[in-house]
């Protein structure tokens, strides 16, 4: 039986076309770009190529652009070194509730040395408070950090609005745009973004790539000091395989994005329909509308998230779940606690999201399969009241 | 069926396909039911005692794939034991019969435990011999 990878979100197979670019760089073209004969200028030049494409990408200029190893090093280098440049400890740093884990964490970090943290509320579709920072914004913090869209419930942020009040009062803002480059169009002149961070594999490019966008002008202490690459943002040997990947991986982007929005809106659409048609007692996670268009996240009342992960890959299907049990902390997902489901709910959450090989007949599995394994779980549940002695 | 690869042990997964004992008694002996939906895990935990010996044992669990193996594991378990043999069984002993649990999922164990103490001081409860 074909597999049937449908967690996307979590990361994509690598493109062809992105695997053929990237071989020459292994194999001739292997020569360290900061080294000034042929075996180094040769690269340098694809490394600059790479960077013009990536900033045409985005609305950027080139040196607005600085590679890092992907979005949690992009995260991580946009509120540390936001923060570290800041000339005292102290000042207020502005995080939604439903930043991935490579924001929240920083910005702990970041709180425990000294920094305030203040959390901006969502409401219960994920989307943050727009009055809440308003409000927050006249006191002059030194970062606002929301997310272009969320990685587990695909809600869709008003980033631009958020850029717009942040660019009024000359606060440094930060979108974290990883599930969105290469799917959604992204311009830093329209979302009026200072940082945005990206991530390769996201976008069918390699893993341990990404970028994190330097409007012109924004102070930024480095995270990793010792070399002059990257205009001395950013030291360490310029990853030129992965690199010249993502510009593959960003220029395939650039001609198939629009068309993929559309079909994959379409299977979205499909499943959360047929999902919530077939099984009773289910729940939408994520405003429906303001929502990536792979991205399917529904709480399954009275069984457990990894119980249902595990019977689906028994059936080779690959989904993924906010539940409690399938991470290291044994809490439930805190973006699905923070937009108010309950967490007995929380725990029984699958996230399903598509990409580019996937086919109507991969939803026509999932969507027979599904219903099958909760109903399966239901009858073996003690909190299911269709069971007996209920 | 495709070829899986968890992180779970064979048996764990077994257990976890094709649970042993799953249901509930009528007219148990003892019904231990221990944890949290909030948590992530429920077991509720049949058992019918003859003459001081478990005769019968089943359950229903809302959990993880460790929580449902090692309620499957203790129902084997426990069948055919005397009340004081049942309740030396630990959770330990259950992922050991499991051929071993992640150590994340060692907690889960702990359910399977608390489920057959619970049980056990509801048949004695019921039977007055506490």
């Amino acid at each position: 039986m074909e597999r049937v990878y449908l967690d996307y979100a979590a990361t994509t197979p690598v493109h062809p076309e992105v695997i053929e670019a990237m071989i020459p760089f292994f194999r001739e073209k292997f020569g360290n770009a900061s080294s000034l004969y042929s075996f180094g200028q040769e690269t340098r030049g694809a490394l600059e190529e790479v960077r013009q494409r990536t900033a045409d990408f985005i609305g950027a200029a080139p040196e607005e652009i600085i590679f890092t190893s992907g979005g949690s090093e992009s995260n991580n280098m946009a509120l540390k070194g936001i923060a570290w440049t800041a000339r005292e400890r102290g000042g207020r740093i502005l995080v939604s509730a439903v930043e991935h884990h490579a924001v929240s964490e920083p910005a702990a970090f970041l709180k425990k040395q000294g920094f305030e943290m203040v959390r901006i509320p969502v409401d219960g579709q994920g989307v943050v408070d727009l009055d809440f920072i308003r409000r927050e914004i006249d006191k002059k913090p030194l970062l606002v950090s929301v997310m272009h869209a969320n990685n587990e419930i695909g809600v869709v942020q008003p980033v631009a609005e958020i850029g717009r009040l942040c660019r009024e009062r000359e606060v440094v803002f930060h979108t974290d745009a990883v599930q969105t480059v290469g799917h959604l169009p992204v311009s830093v002149r329209e979302l009026n973004a200072d940082l945005l961070s990206c991530s390769a594999h996201k976008l069918y490019g390699p893993k341990g790539i990404g970028f994190l966008y330097v409007r012109r002008g924004i102070r930024l202490s480095p995270l990793i000091h010792g070399g002059d690459q990257e205009r001395r943002r950013r030291a360490g040997t310029e990853n030129l395989p992965a690199i010249v990947g993502l510009g593959k991986a960003l220029e395939i982007a650039g001609r198939e994005m629009e068309a993929e929005g559309v079909r994959l809106t379409g299977y979205r659409d499909r499943l959360i329909d047929g999902l919530l048609k077939k099984v009773p007692d289910c729940r939408l996670n994520g405003d429906r509308d303001r929502r990536l268009p792979n991205n399917v996240n529904i709480s399954f009342a009275y069984v457990e998230g990894e119980s249902v992960l595990l019977n689906l890959d028994f059936e080779g299907i690959a989904v993924s779940t906010g539940s409690a049990c399938t991470s290291s902390s044994l809490e439930a997902s805190a973006v699905l606690l923070a937009i108010g489901v309950p967490a007995e709910l929380a725990h029984g959450s699958i996230r399903i999201t598509m990409g580019k090989w996937t086919t109507e007949a991969e939803l026509d599995r999932i969507l027979e399969a599904l219903p099958r394994v909760v109903a399966k779980l239901r009858a073996m549940s003690p909190l299911y009241p269709g069971g007996k002695n209920g | 069926m495709a070829e899986t690869k968890t992180p779970y042990s064979e048996k764990v997964m077994d257990h976890f396909r094709n649970p042993r004992n799953v249901g509930v008694i009528e007219n148990p002996s003892g019904v231990g039911k221990v944890g949290n939906p909030v948590c992530g895990d429920v077991m509720e935990l049949f058992i019918k005692v003859e003459a001081g010996i478990i005769t019968e044992a089943r359950f229903r669990t809302f959990g993880c794939g460790a929580a449902i193996a090692t309620s499957s594991m203790m129902t084997e378990m426990v069948k055919g034991k005397t009340l004081e043999e049942a309740l030396e069984i630990s959770n330990k002993a259950v992922a050991e019969a499991l051929g071993g649990l992640p150590p994340v999922k060692m907690h889960c164990s702990v359910l399977a435990e608390e489920a057959l103490q619970a049980a056990i001081e509801d048949y004695r409860k019921r039977s007055g011999t506490v």
